[in-house]
């Protein structure tokens, strides 16, 4: 219980602590540029996911038919080109791999990215991905500018052979646009939605402004008490 | 019609409720821009309400479940991302409505008598708000919604003796846990909106009793004329419904632009660490209540722990909320419009803005020294506004007060 009455204290102990560790390993994010309203981005980013990500990282607050309805894909374009290991289309998006192992092979799950767009930022997620850098030091012969020490592997060193830089930019920035898709589905709809209650309610702050002039006239010209 | 209602007018006084505090409810005529905010407090809490209703039928109130079903509100249940949207934007709104309702309080000193019980009953509404939200806050179990809570409710085990064992019997477990997040859910959603439904109801049969102040600070019930009506005085209904629905208009364009185009509003409204789910084992870097309880929050920060306890600084925290309810008595001004009133009051109202402004600021911040010494000042500020006021408001010269309205 001691603990627990000192914590404002620690608290702001450990937020000093973290603030130099953040300071020494920040770098400066690059702007992703991501385009929600692009679909062809929004597939690819999909598949791409599917193909280099989804072996380790869930986005189990994902469905697979729920992605296909939203990025104008039908079951059957789900089940060729999203699905590996026979789920059922309206199934949640986990991944196959048992967490024990997980932990033996990576020293931690790695973590489920549904919501990493809105806990990290789009910029956060394209830097990182960008970040990885030789370092014979680490497990996997990599190491990584944005978060130091990262557990994860280069896994998307083949996107990069042969091909030029913008092409790879490209194909991360997919990901990272669908990974901000897959952060807030609803983020599709609301821009749109929002459009046309702003401009219901712009009409309505009219009439609503000539109706409450109209009652005022009474008020200015003060004969309001011989109205009725 | 007629009929119907002299039917009902024999068994409920409809009309006569109606005509008392709407048709023929008298309210000054020179209502400005800060007096929208009161029906706009009555807006949001009502869309609370309904859009509380509608979570509720969705959310888990359990550790295991709550960040997973606020999720799944968010993505599966259908407009379920607009009502959690509404309400979490209704949130912060609530209290941007509130603040600004009780400057209008500040600026033309509608706490003096006989207003002192409309400024009493409205502060301790503005405390079960602060209640209410902080605990909303805890039900989507998120780090912030956890790390808060751990940090917030802890304070509770700083009282001197029983603490410790109050803290447990507040949280129904040693840490924050499942136990904690069933009642705070309990009380979020059945016994503070009880509370406060109960608040405003009271709060306004006081107002209606008295009448309204206005931005003259002028009584318009000691100028009536030959059948009792106040010169300065129009029915509330129609003039003030109108003009009160062109205010909700104007309201909503800017609530709705919060809500479709950016209802996290950059972390201040949903913070970007409230999406990773509750993690006991994982302090986060920066934990920080949201805005609107951030004064109060650096007040705490501000007063150092002595002989080895947190509980002066949680003292000084209650103390910033408790002295808000003595304020009609501290005030010994003849006047009471910012209009009328000496220039030292205006200094005094302006330092305060920027100090609890300031305040505010610095409670979203990690303690450094310089910021540790800016809530000191800032807190020494604060109080100085209420502890100085007899004193600021019985010197320098007032202006003279009209008769009747001005335009």
């Amino acid at each position: 219980m001691k603990t627990l009455t000192k914590l404002p204290l620690s608290v702001a102990a450990v937020a000093l602590a973290f603030n130099v560790f953040a300071a020494g390993s920040s770098v400066p994010l690059e702007d992703a540029k991501t385009d929600i309203t692009d679909t062809a981005s929004l597939q690819n980013g999909a598949k791409l996911f599917m193909n280099y990500c989804s072996g380790c990282h869930a986005i189990s607050f994902m469905r697979y038919n729920r992605i296909g309805a939203d990025l104008g894909l039908t079951d059957e374009d789900i089940k060729e080109n999203l699905m590996f290991a026979g789920q059922k289309v309206g199934e949640n998006i986990v991944t196959a791999m048992p967490e024990a192992d997980a932990a033996a092979w990576f020293g931690g799950t790695p973590p489920d990215l549904s919501l990493v767009s809105r806990s990290k930022g789009t910029d956060w997620i394209y830097t990182y991905l960008k970040g990885f850098y030789a370092d014979e030091s680490r497990l996997f012969g990599v190491n990584n500018h944005v978060l130091e020490n990262a557990s994860m592997p280069d896994v998307l060193w083949s996107l990069k052979e042969g091909r030029s830089d913008d092409e790879f930019d490209k194909d991360v920035r997919d990901i990272t646009n669908f990974l901000d898709y897959v952060g807030e589905p609803a983020k599709l709809i609301r821009g749109d939605l929002g459009k046309k209650v702003l401009f219901f309610l712009a009409i309505l702050f009219v009439l609503s402004y000539l109706l409450k002039k109209e009652y005022w006239k009474d008020v200015k010209y003060g004969i309001w008490r011989k109205r009725d | 019609m007629n009929n119907k209602q002299s039917w009902i007018d024999q068994r409920f006084p409809l009309t006569k409720v109606w005509n008392e505090h709407l048709a023929e409810y008298y309210t000054p005529r020179n209502f400005n821009f800060w007096y929208f905010f009161g029906s706009l407090a009555i807006l949001v809490l009502v869309m609370q309400l309904v859009t509380g209703i509608f979570l509720t039928m969705h959310f888990k109130p359990d550790a295991a479940n709550a960040f997973a079903s606020v999720e799944y509100i968010m993505r599966d249940v259908e407009w379920g991302w607009l009502m959690r949207y509404l309400h979490s934007t209704g949130a912060s709104a609530f209290f941007v409505v509130i603040y600004l309702h009780m400057y209008r309080g500040l600026l033309y000193g509608s706490y003096k008598a006989p207003r002192e019980l409309i400024w009493v009953l409205g502060m301790v509404l503005y405390i079960a708000l602060m209640a209410e939200a902080f605990m909303g806050y805890v039900l989507p179990w998120g780090q912030m919604s956890y790390w808060g809570a751990q940090v917030i409710i802890s304070l509770f085990g700083s009282v001197p003796v029983i603490g410790p064992d109050l803290l447990i019997w507040i949280l129904g477990d040693y840490a924050v846990g499942d136990p904690a997040l069933n009642r705070f859910f309990s009380l979020h959603v059945v016994a503070l909106p009880l509370i406060l439904v109960v608040l405003v109801f009271l709060h306004i049969v006081a107002l209606h009793a008295v009448g309204s102040n206005n931005p003259d600070g002028i009584e318009i019930k000691k100028n009536k004329d030959k059948d009792g009506i106040p010169k300065d005085g129009i029915p509330f209904h129609p003039y003030y419904s109108v003009k009160d629905i062109m205010g909700v208009v104007a309201f909503l364009i800017i609530f709705c632009s919060v809500v479709f185009f950016a209802p996290a509003m950059n972390g201040y409204f949903l913070e970007h660490a409230n999406f990773i789910e509750a993690n006991p084992l994982k302090t986060p870097d920066h934990i920080a209540p949201l805005w609107y309880l951030t004064p109060f929050y650096s007040v705490l920060r501000a007063i150092p722990p002595m002989f080895g306890s947190q509980f002066p600084g949680v003292l000084a925290m209650g103390a910033a909320l408790v002295i808000l309810v003595a304020l009609p008595w501290l005030d010994r001004s003849p006047v009471k419009s910012i209009r009328y009133r000496s220039a030292p009051f205006k200094w005094a109202l302006g330092i305060f803005v920027v100090s609890f402004i300031m305040l505010g600021w610095l409670g979203m911040q990690p303690v450094t020294p310089v910021n540790a010494a800016l809530a000191r000042i800032g807190t020494a500020l604060y109080f100085g506004f209420f502890i100085l006021m007899p004193w600021y408001t019985s010197i320098g010269k007032t202006k003279d007060v009209p008769e009747r309205t001005t335009e």
